[in-house]
């Protein structure tokens, strides 16, 4: 079958709306009647509930506590044991304990709502809480082979909080219809915010999610919204009128889920030629209040904090403990950006023990076809740990620059990376995702529970449907994800939504194609009328896992990633300035070269923000500055244009050879960053590197 | 109070210290601004007062009596720089893109910007998604294109002297 849509730039299927204005975002919504919600939440990071006070007139409001919620008041995740609204006591700061509805803005702005707490002693430091949501340990080999190393390298790692900062805040409303409760809004999953409204309203309240266009996710709008969602659920409930619930960007900073912050322990055995011997890893991730993803974030980042490096050896243990700070949860990466910015750092420290060049060091232990990981995962050809290195290292002329920048205020530094594409280990087994694929008079239609938040679903699902049915691009229409329409193709996270949500469709397209024969879809939709094709995903047959000893096939395939960054630092101000940034990264096959283009220079430049500049400053476990004038991301002035180049390797798995792409280039701008801060002989070992913290870093003599 | 909103006029009742940003989105109905941060950090929220980018949210509505002011809407979708953006991929979730069409509209007086022309230009807009290769790509493809096309000049000066 001749293919013509994959592989090219095509124009994008949201059309000029987005350039226009036109596209609708949650906020652009309103209904006859609507009122808006507010949330009045918690003050202080840990207490017991005495008395709420409303010192307003409360003609006109609706208002909504714990006893409103017919079903059941825990959000509906891994554990149940987040409150979507707080009963006796609250564990921190932002935590919801009433909703408020009025029809004027104002009005509900004005409103005072007094809270009388009984403050007991909050738990802020991780390092010191006893209270466990999660442990993994993933052994192989024998760890106490470190004996037998002739050096042993050791080093503390540490990052913080990162906000999301999708430019439109989380937004949500409510619409009682046909007895029951619609929500649309800027959700990443609809199914899971769908799921958790099925358990708040009870078994008598029907409820369906409708996605509206969304203006960024990263991670923060996939377990999050179903917390806004239930709120204006309830708030619609009670007062039978649509209610429409938008943060603002202080609410949205303060009270929503952010990066786990995390300390990393490394020790590594070499002998003196650079052959790793053992490797030793205890990872602690700050979970925050209560549990949402944790575990799985954990999890994640633990298979991955032993780095695509070749080791007999390896223990890691890890922890994702409970503090009385908000919760923290998914975000682009999903806990591989920490632990793989410590083993990177490790790493280079470990070749600067050895004497050795650190991309020689890497060379010689990078993972390379037939090589085990860290779970004894056998890796197949579509490694290519080897030839992102070569490449990064060719094109910038690494060595080069290396020598002839010593002495001077520039460095260049680097950082080997993968990541694992889909759900861990049996994941995607359980999630049983579907696809479906409907014939229209004018051609097919995808519809699937996927949704479009800026990375181009709409667009590459299309391509693949398209070659795979082969029919024209523009044949192809995709449904707005509406659970009532739309199947649950699992959530729009993992890096999955075109490996794995793609193939479904690719093999939905198969199979129609039997079914037309030689008719296009609109030929067969004249003759016989509508038809649908609808397929569940089915991982590789080869995928082995174990749950209970973290043995296997932790994923179906990784993408593979070299950073290189050179960077100059102000002698006296000790700001960075960022000269060239060089992303090469192996993901199969891209589908949308344009798209997948921009889905590395934006998680690079994501990247460079969490290395440089995103600081979470945290006051009695409350964000103090949340606000854009005093947390800074990334902008035209702070980063250069990206090198990317994509280096080819089709993974027979995916749908034309495709792989996973979104979180990748999360994983090594952080420690390429400092690694390059290293060769300057700044000894930074936690990000954000501030201007402040490069000041006060120990400054080791340049070799 | 009167302005020109777009070429029309238009005459509000709002509070005078009401944004002009909450006068164009819920009075005018012009949604195609967008609130991000609602302290002037992000510039979603920027239009085009007597040609100059401003950020609505720091506006009241007051200082904007008898302007000609500018949204997304008034360039009609027309502009080739719109296209641009999508062509280009410089607008992926699009929150901040009419935004920071509006603020590249400044380098319409610029044949033949420099990339860091149009950085600084950009500097008050932030984006996520993209990390602003992409839009430096549509930006500067519109001047070159501009500056060869012979249909180019009339339409660039739309979003001005409307």
């Amino acid at each position: 079958m001749p293919v013509t849509a994959v592989g090219q730039s095509v124009s994008r299927k949201d059309g000029i709306g987005k350039a226009t204005g036109a596209a609708k975002y949650a906020d652009d919504l309103t209904w006859p009647g609507m009122l808006h919600g507010r949330t009045i939440r918690s003050t202080v990071p840990r207490g017991r509930i005495r008395a709420v006070l409303f010192d307003f007139d409360t003609t006109g409001f609706t208002i909504v506590d714990h006893a409103d919620v017919p079903g059941s008041n825990m959000v509906d995740l891994i554990e149940r044991d987040q409150p979507l609204l707080a009963v006796h006591e609250v564990r921190h700061v932002g935590e919801p304990i009433l909703l408020l509805a009025h029809e004027d803005k104002e009005v509900l702005h004005a409103a005072r709502v007094l809270v009388e707490y009984e403050e007991l002693p909050p738990l802020l430091d991780p390092e010191g809480s006893e209270q466990t949501f999660k442990t993994i340990t993933i052994d192989k080999g024998d760890a106490a082979a470190m004996a037998g190393a002739d050096l042993v390298v050791e080093g503390t790692y540490q990052t913080g909080h990162q906000e999301h900062i999708y430019i439109e805040p989380n937004g949500v409303i409510a619409v009682p219809e046909d007895g029951g409760i619609t929500v649309h809004g800027s959700i990443q999953c609809p199914f899971y915010a769908l799921k958790a409204l099925k358990a708040l309203l009870g078994p008598d309240i029907p409820a369906r999610v409708v996605q509206t266009e969304t203006g960024g996710g990263f991670g923060g709008k996939e377990e999050f919204p179903s917390i806004p969602a239930g709120h204006a659920a309830l708030l619609a409930h009670k007062s039978g009128r649509p209610v429409k619930i938008i943060y603002d960007r202080v609410e949205d900073m303060v009270s929503t889920t952010k990066r786990h912050p995390s300390i990393v322990r490394h020790r590594t055995g070499v002998k003196r030629d650079g052959t790793l011997v053992a490797m030793e890893v205890e990872v602690i991730l700050d979970g925050g209040a209560y549990v949402t993803l944790s575990p799985v974030v954990l999890s994640r980042g633990c298979i991955h904090a032993a780095g695509p490096y070749r080791c007999d050896n390896i223990r890691i243990e890890g922890r994702a403990v409970f503090t009385n700070t908000p919760p923290n949860g998914a975000f682009r990466g999903f806990g591989a950006p920490q632990t793989e910015f410590a083993v990177e750092v490790q790493m280079e420290r470990v070749a600067e023990a050895l004497g050795m060049d650190p991309v020689e060091f890497r060379r010689k232990n990078a993972l390379r076809a037939g090589d085990t990981t860290a779970t004894g995962q056998v890796l197949r050809e579509d490694c290519s740990a080897l030839a992102v290195l070569d490449e990064a290292v060719r094109r910038t002329e690494f060595a080069r620059k290396r020598t002839e920048y010593e002495g001077t205020d520039r460095a260049i530094g680097l950082s080997l990376f993968y990541h694992g594409a889909g759900f861990t280990g049996s994941g995607e087994r359980y999630l049983k995702s579907r696809a479906r694929l409907e014939v229209t008079p004018t051609g097919v239609r995808i519809a699937t529970g996927s949704t479009e938040i800026g990375q181009g679903t709409r667009t590459m699902h299309a391509q693949i449907v398209a070659d795979a049915l082969g029919v024209p691009y523009e044949s192809v229409e995709v449904a707005q994800p509406d659970t009532k329409h739309v199947v649950d193709s699992g959530p729009t996270v993992a890096s999955r939504t075109c490996m794995v949500v793609g193939k479904i469709l690719e093999e939905c397209a198969v199979e129609m194609r039997s079914e037309l024969g030689k008719l296009s879809p609109a030929e067969y939709f004249a003759k016989h009328g509508a038809m649908t094709v609808e397929r569940m995903y089915e991982p590789p047959d080869w995928i082995r896992w174990d749950d209970a000893t973290y043995r296997g096939d932790a994923y179906a395939t990784y993408g593979w990633g070299c950073d290189v960054v050179e960077l100059e630092v102000d002698p006296d101000t000790f700001d960075v300035r960022l000269l060239e940034v060089t992303a090469v990264q192996e993901f199969g096959r891209p589908i949308h070269p344009a798209l997948a283009r921009g889905q590395i220079e934006g998680g690079t430049v994501q990247g460079l923000g969490y290395a440089l500049l995103e600081r979470v400053v945290m006051r009695n476990g409350a964000m103090a500055n949340a606000q854009l004038t005093n947390y800074t991301i990334p902008t035209t002035l702070d980063v250069p244009e990206i090198d990317v180049v994509m280096l080819e390797n089709p993974y027979p798995g995916g749908p034309f050879g495709a792989k996973g792409l979104g979180e990748l280039p999360m994983d090594g701008p952080a420690p390429a960053v400092v690694n390059a801060l290293r060769h300057l002989g700044h000894d930074i070992r936690a990000i954000p590197a501030t201007p402040e913290m490069i000041a006060a870093s120990p400054v080791a003599a340049r070799t | 109070m009167r302005f020109t909103l777009n070429g029309l006029p238009v005459e509000t009742n709002a509070h005078p210290m009401a944004r002009l940003l909450d006068v164009l989105r819920e009075e005018q109905r012009l949604t195609g601004t967008k609130e991000g941060c609602g302290e002037g950090e992000c510039g979603a929220c920027t239009v085009l007062v007597d040609g100059q980018s401003v950020c609505s949210c720091l506006v009241p509505v007051a200082q904007v009596e008898g302007a000609r002011v500018t949204t997304i809407e008034g360039l009609h979708g027309t502009h080739p720089l719109q296209k641009l953006f999508m062509d280009e991929v410089g607008a992926q979730c699009g929150i901040c893109t009419p935004g920071m069409v509006l603020a590249a509209l400044a380098l319409e007086d610029n044949p033949v910007p420099t990339l860091d022309d149009v950085r600084t230009a950009l500097a008050g807009n932030l984006c996520r998604c993209t990390g602003y290769s992409a839009i430096y790509r549509a930006v500067l493809k519109w001047r070159a294109e501009a500056d060869s096309g012979p249909h180019a000049a009339p339409e660039q000066a739309s979003a001005r002297h409307k």
